[in-house]
């Protein structure tokens, strides 16, 4: 007996009423009800004796709740002292934290690219990729925007700004951090090579760029300076050719590593052949980096010229590591190199991201 | 010059955008009260900006300060056009004007646009100094404190654990009775200038002056007070009746009373009016109650009733309800000629539903009247006899009623109305009750606690004991020894408006009953309609009252507290909604089953049925029994049997069914009280009763729900509350409407809204829903047609709506119905535990609904134990570590520690956390200070209803909008929460099809500071 229809049905609390699950949904970019669908698989119906309008009615309420929260969560410190809705700080938290959580299959799709109009419009291509909403999709990249926004013209590290204004939490924040810096220097993440690597893989990478490659390394308070490479560092990376472009100190560093090496490792043979090959691999991507075309590119070059060679020859992480120890201590003992310092600076870098990125 | 009102503005955040070029705002602040007008210098180019203004005066009259708003405008400066309103803020300067009250508002406030609705936010500073005034004749009446509901701070302790000796906020020290006023004007909408000037600057005229007439009204409240040698105002309700093209009323009702401050000497009266007749009241203790002279502003009111105007017709139906209703028995009590000696010429009402013990001597049972009026222009507004002549009316009756019970008081008063274009409702209810003339002597009437000892002990059951006599009761009345003291006669049930008496002695909990029903009217213009409606309304009052009663019974119950019986009216309909908590009082005999019989005994088919109906119900009562926990102590041999009939009492019951089918139901109301047990199955509608009486379904598992403050039944709280409005609206289809279908949807619609409640707090079980209060309309039609220019045009029709208000208070119960009594300790220290923070709801703060929302209810269910040790080990980790409980609840805010920069605290600027509950305390704490009434209107307009997100966005965002109001001035008033919280009007008109709407909100309560038991005062 179908006499009557709802024309209006809210509920509001003194307190802000949300349900996390339901939060999760409208994050995800369900629309209502497909939240509903979900809803009643999942059970919640035989709990508590409802209906379908009852879960209906209540997934609407709490959407248009996130629906008006989401101006002040576009700005998360106005969420702590604006008055419209009363939230208890831990729930305020979780808006927050969840809000800015992103898919890693998302993040992976636009890492490195420009965070344009032009990337908005192909994000339905990502959509279609990756399953994720179209919607989520947005959401995701707007945040990333907004933080790049934001931290772009700020003084300071980059991680605590990032967290000042959005409050987030460490883990997150520093994510945002890589994101930011990748999308800045728009590092080539997208080519083939480089799908096997995870977004974690390119967060710990930027991490130790940013620490160790940025203006912010040497000089903490200028702008910009966790976003941009040290211009100075890059121009003084040219000086490492001697070691390659030297005959003899490129021999006598092959046969510092070689002897350290000798008996300790299963690959020795290979690496011995290949070490010419893998140091010059190495020293033209540091002689390059003052092109930014050759910066965007130091992942994938990374990946050619010394991933792939070390992994068709069957090195395991340990040999790995172990060459890049030697590879890198060896070159203080030769006494005609006279750069150190920036060595140091570069493979200290060089030496964490291979070996992150070393896995199958 | 006796008052200096000084306003300071500091500063703005959060402001809109007003030059899109700049993205950004030239803003300035306009202050204004009366006819004076300050303004700050223009801040520029800023979202946040600083004016910190020097102090702007005033000096004014106190008649204003109490009446007028300070008015606060904040604008958009713009060099080549007219400034821009960016939005007002409205402060009632009210509080500042009792001494004891607030010092100073200071704060931030939303800065509100009727259109746009919060933009940004304001901080203000607002102080007044007071001089002193010897004028006797004043017009004012400063420092009269108004509370929605006051409370004995001794009935909130009584709900939590025990903890003597706290000191009590306020003491009742005489009761000098019931003081009603009421304004009239023109409402601004309904002006020629309306069809000119823009919606917002009619908005904000009519937000004006309600927000001025409700500031008169208290003024002149406050005035009858002080004349009657009264400094409060307890129970103070105040309604708005928007009469349409007949005007705008405002009208309240309160009782005045005596408040002192514990320990302290009685009061001089208020600021510095001349204290003669406080002292004279204080020095004449042989009287229970001061006499109020009748006042020179209010001559009216103590006039005869004088014949109402002409255009009137009065079609008055007299409903007591029925089973109260007796023949008037003048003078069986020596105490009535003693109170109405003292009550003579006035209205022995009040207002309030909880009374100290002892203070009710008997109670009679519900009293209401109600009559119809056609409304019709106010011409006058300094004179609106008419109104008066009305209300003055309905009083006189329910006096007389209560009379007829041999009562001499009305307790739990109340008045509203009903308004479909010019046709009107008004009706008021009370429980008729004797009063224990030794209490209403002054300094006798606080908690009693003193006093008690002076009387014979009582055994919770006096109160039961019917004011009249068996004998002279000219109805066959159902009277019963009472079964706790065997020596006085009971009635068979009891229906009261009033709260349990905390000595009553129930068994098993309570529950929410209601009644509901929804019957068609013919549409009809003035006199027809009116007639109509009151031809009508006998019925319904018939009907509903026989629905409680079956529904109670149903129950296993015997008695009703809190009644409310709401008719609405629309235009082509008239809605009923009855609400009470049942209880099982001890006292009053255990009630008898629900019978069914056929009228056609022959049949045996229809015998099959009834009696396969009758095992139904009998199982449904037992069911009941058990799920209330309803097993009396004692089971007095002598009362009318057992609730469930035996099969050789049948004969019996039929025999009275044949009698009673010969009578004419209709108009004799005693019908429905007999023959309650009995229902006739000889038609189809009888079948439809019978049906919705058995699926009326339970409250699920852990859900215990009731209208009234406290739950009867169940003692352990924690201070968690939740508050909530629910709004819905129902349009009904074109098709052909029948009685019964509208019923039908009606009910549906109702259980439908509590099952949608029940889902959105499941995860707060075990949980007690209280003071639940339904409140329907019937959006009207033609009304709204009037100004169509208005640009809100009617429904296409012939559709009708309901709307349906709702608002609850949700409690979380310390008590598991499976656990064991140490399980309830643990569980309740945690919860004190947790108040040393001050979060919104311990128990939902700590336990981060992760684990409460996502894990599956099955498992909840099945392990509360294991639920309870999780709560447990919350708590223990909280005290070791000595971390914030917040942070050891939530992973994520454990990360947060590790962070780089740990300084980011959420709580450095955080906003004041204002609790808002319908109830007149938070279970576990102590009001340490009530800074005065709230009384907040707000209209909202729109004509953007589809971008806002539809009627329920724009509705979602308003109700919305306006808890952050009231939070805000709570919170500048220093205040943390708001009691007795209500939202009084809802009034809400759409046109979709201009894609415009319209909502009226009025809320009010107490604004006040509370602390918890375990804090020392501040």
């Amino acid at each position: 007996m179908e006499i009557m229809s709802v024309e209006l049905d809210v509920f509001v609390g003194n307190t802000t009423i949300m349900d996390e699950e339901v939060y999760q949904f409208w994050l995800d970019g369900y629309t209502v009800s497909d939240a509903v669908k979900v809803r009643m698989e999942g059970g919640v119906l035989e709990e508590c004796e409802a209906s379908a309008e009852v879960l209906q009615s209540d997934t609407m309420d709490q959407y248009r709740t996130f629906q008006m929260c989401e101006r002040l969560l576009h700005t998360p410190a106005k969420l702590a002292n604006q008055l419209l809705f009363q939230i208890p700080p831990h729930r305020q938290a979780m808006l927050i934290e969840r809000y800015y959580a992103f898919d890693s299959a998302f993040v992976r799709e636009v890492l490195g690219k420009k965070l344009s109009k032009g990337t908005k419009k192909d994000l339905d291509d990502v959509s279609l990729k990756t399953g994720i909403t179209l919607k989520s999709c947005r959401r995701q990249f707007d945040n990333f925007k907004r933080v790049f926004k934001v931290v772009e013209e700020l003084k300071g590290p980059l991680v605590e700004n990032i967290q000042t204004h959005f409050l987030l939490s460490d883990k997150l924040a520093r994510d945002y951090a890589a994101i930011v810096f990748f999308a800045n220097n728009r590092f080539e993440t997208g080519k083939r090579k480089l799908q096997y690597l995870s977004f974690q893989d390119f967060a710990f990478c930027a991490g130790q760029l940013i620490s160790n490659w940025t203006v912010g390394a040497v000089d903490n308070m200028v702008e910009d300076m966790d976003v941009d490479l040290d211009k100075e560092f890059l121009q003084d990376l040219k000086d490492l050719k001697i070691l390659i472009t030297d005959k003899d100190l490129l021999d006598q560093h092959k046969s510092l590593v070689c002897t350290a090496l000798r008996g300790k490792t299963k690959v020795y043979s290979e690496m011995e052949a290949n070490f010419k090959n893998l140091s010059r691999g190495l020293i033209n991507i540091a002689a390059k980096l003052t092109n930014t075309k050759d910066v965007r590119d130091l992942f994938i070059d990374l990946v050619e010229k010394f991933i792939e060679p070390c992994r068709s020859d069957r090195w395991t992480a340990a040999d790995m590591k172990l060459f890049l120890i030697h590879y890198t201590n060896s070159a203080h003992i030769l006494d005609t190199f006279k750069h150190q310092v920036t060595w140091d600076r570069y493979m200290g870098v060089i030496k964490s991201c291979i070996l992150k990125m070393y896995h199958d | 010059m006796p008052g200096k009102l000084k306003a300071k503005i500091l500063a703005g955040r959060h402001l809109p955008v007003m030059d899109r070029a700049s993205d950004l705002t030239d803003a300035f602040v306009e202050v204004k009260f009366g006819n004076t007008t300050f303004k700050t210098d223009v801040f520029p180019k800023s979202l946040n900006p600083q004016w910190n203004s020097e102090w702007f005066k005033f000096e004014v009259d106190d008649e204003d300060l109490q009446d007028e708003p300070l008015q606060i405008t904040v604008l958009d400066h713009d060099t080549y056009s007219a400034n821009d309103a960016i939005g007002k803020v409205y402060i009632d300067i009210d509080p500042l004007l009792s001494t004891e009250a607030a010092t100073v508002i200071s704060g931030w406030f939303p800065i509100y646009d009727t259109i746009h609705g919060i933009r940004g936010e304001i901080s203000v500073l607002v102080k007044v100094e007071l001089f002193s005034d010897s004028n006797r004749f004043r017009q004012s009446s400063c420092g009269v404190k108004f509370f929605s509901v006051f409370c004995n701070t001794r009935d909130a302790l009584h709900l939590s654990c025990p903890a003597p000796s706290i000191p009590r906020c306020y003491r009742l020290a005489a009761v000098h009775g019931f003081v009603e006023e009421l304004v009239v004007n023109e409402d601004p909408e309904h002006q020629w200038i309306d069809r000119i000037r823009t919606p917002r600057a009619s908005n904000e005229a009519r937000q004006r002056l309600i927000s001025l007439m409700s500031g008169e009204l208290q003024r002149k409240i406050g005035l009858k007070v002080l004349e009657m040698g009264g400094n409060a105002v307890v129970g103070y309700l105040q309604c708005f009746d928007l009469e349409g093209e007949s005007g705008l009323v405002v009208r309240a009702i309160g009782t005045a009373c005596t408040l002192e401050k514990p320990g302290s000497l009685p009061p001089s009266a208020p600021s510095a009016s001349p204290s003669m007749e406080t002292k004279e009241c204080v020095s004449r203790p042989s009287y229970p109650v001061t006499v109020p002279s009748p006042g020179p502003s209010a001559p009216l009111k103590y006039q005869p009733f004088s014949s109402s105007s002409p255009k009137s017709c009065r079609h008055q139906s007299s409903c007591s309800d029925t089973d109260l209703s007796f023949v008037p028995k003048i003078g069986t009590s020596s105490l009535i000629c003693n109170l109405t000696k003292l009550m003579k010429g006035e209205f022995p009402f009040f207002t309030f539903t909880r009374f100290p013990p002892g203070f009710l001597l008997h109670v009679g049972g519900v009293v209401s009247a109600r009559s119809v009026k056609l409304l019709d222009r106010i011409y006058n507004p300094d004179e609106p006899e008419t109104r008066d002549a009305w209300w003055e009316e309905i009083r006189q009756e329910i006096k007389s009623h209560a009379k007829a019970l041999g009562c001499h008081a009305v307790v739990g008063y109340s008045e509203s109305t009903s308004i479909c274009d010019e046709v009107c409702i008004l009706s008021a209810a009370g429980t008729a009750a004797v009063l224990d003339p030794t209490l209403m002597q002054e300094g006798c009437l606080d908690d009693g606690g003193e006093h008690s000892s002076a009387r014979p002990p009582s055994c919770g059951c006096v109160f039961c004991h019917v004011p009249y006599d068996d004998f002279n009761s000219p109805f066959p009345a159902h009277l019963a020894q009472c079964c706790t003291c065997g020596r006085h006669k009971v009635p068979d049930v009891l229906f009261t408006t009033i709260e349990l008496p905390r000595e009553a002695k129930v068994s098993g909990k309570g529950c929410l009953i209601q009644a509901r029903l929804c019957r068609l009217k013919k549409k009809a213009q003035g006199e027809a309609s009116a007639t109509a409606v009151s031809n009508l309304l006998p019925f319904m009052e018939y009907e509903l009252h026989t629905q409680l009663m079956n529904k109670l019974k149903l129950r296993a119950m015997n008695a009703l507290f809190g009644l409310r019986v709401q008719i609405s009216l629309g235009e082509n309909m008239v809605v009923g909604l009855a609400s009470a908590t049942g209880v099982y009082l001890n006292a009053l005999p255990s009630p008898g089953g629900v019978q069914i019989a056929g009228k056609t005994p022959g049949d045996t088919a229809q015998e099959q049925h009834i009696s396969n109906m009758q095992r139904k119900i009998n199982d449904t009562i037992a069911g009941n029994k058990e799920l209330y926990e309803i097993n009396p102590l004692e089971v007095a041999e002598d009362v009318s049997g057992s609730p469930i009939p035996e099969p050789q009492r049948r004969p019996r019951l039929f025999r009275s069914v044949s009698e009673s089918s010969t009578e004419v139901p209709e108009l004799d109301l005693a019908y429905g009280r007999k023959d309650a047990f009995v229902l006739e199955i000889d038609d189809t509608d009888a079948l439809e009763d019978m049906h919705s009486l058995l699926t009326d379904a339970p409250a699920p598992s852990g859900f215990y729900s009731c209208n009234t403050e406290v739950m009867p039944g169940i003692y352990s709280w924690t201070s968690a509350v939740q508050m909530f409005t629910s709004v819905r609206m129902f349009r009904l289809g074109n098709a052909n409407l029948t009685n019964q279908g509208v019923n039908k949807a009606f009910n549906d619609l109702c259980e439908d809204l509590l099952k949608s409640l029940y889902f959105k707090v499941r995860s707060m079980v075990p949980c007690c829903l209280c003071h639940l209060n339904f409140s329907v309309a019937v959006p009207e039609e033609e009304l709204v047609q009037v100004h169509l220019q208005r640009s809100i045009t009617p429904f296409p029709s012939p559709t009708d709506t309901f709307s349906i208000l709702f608002i609850a208070g949700l409690h979380s119960i310390g008590r598991k119905s499976g656990g064991g009594g140490g399980e309830n300790d643990e569980q309740l220290q945690f919860a004190l535990e947790l108040s040393t923070e001050p979060p919104l709801s311990p128990a939902l703060s700590v336990f981060p609904a992760s684990s409460v929302d996502y894990g599956s209810f099955a498992d909840r269910c099945s392990t509360l134990v294991e639920l309870i040790k999780v709560k447990a080990q919350t708590m223990r980790r909280g005290s070791i570590k000595t971390i914030s409980s917040l942070e050891t609840g939530s992973p994520l805010l454990r990360d947060r520690s590790r962070s780089v920069r740990s300084t980011h605290s959420y709580s450095s600027n955080a906003v004041t956390v204002v609790k808002m509950t319908p109830l007149s305390f938070i279970p576990n704490t102590r009001i340490i200070k009530y800074l005065g009434i709230i009384n907040m209107f707000f209209i909202r307009e729109t004509s953007s209803l589809r971008e806002e997100g539809g009627v329920s966005g724009f509705l979602h965002g308003f109700i919305t909008e306006v808890f952050a109001m009231v939070r805000a001035h709570v919170a500048a008033l220093g205040g943390n929460a708001v009691l007795s919280y209500q939202m009084k009007e809802c009034v809400f008109m759409e046109n979709p099809n201009k894609n415009q709407a319209q909502c009226l909100i009025n809320v009010s309560g107490d604004a006040v500071i509370l602390v918890r038991h375990t804090e020392p005062d501040p």
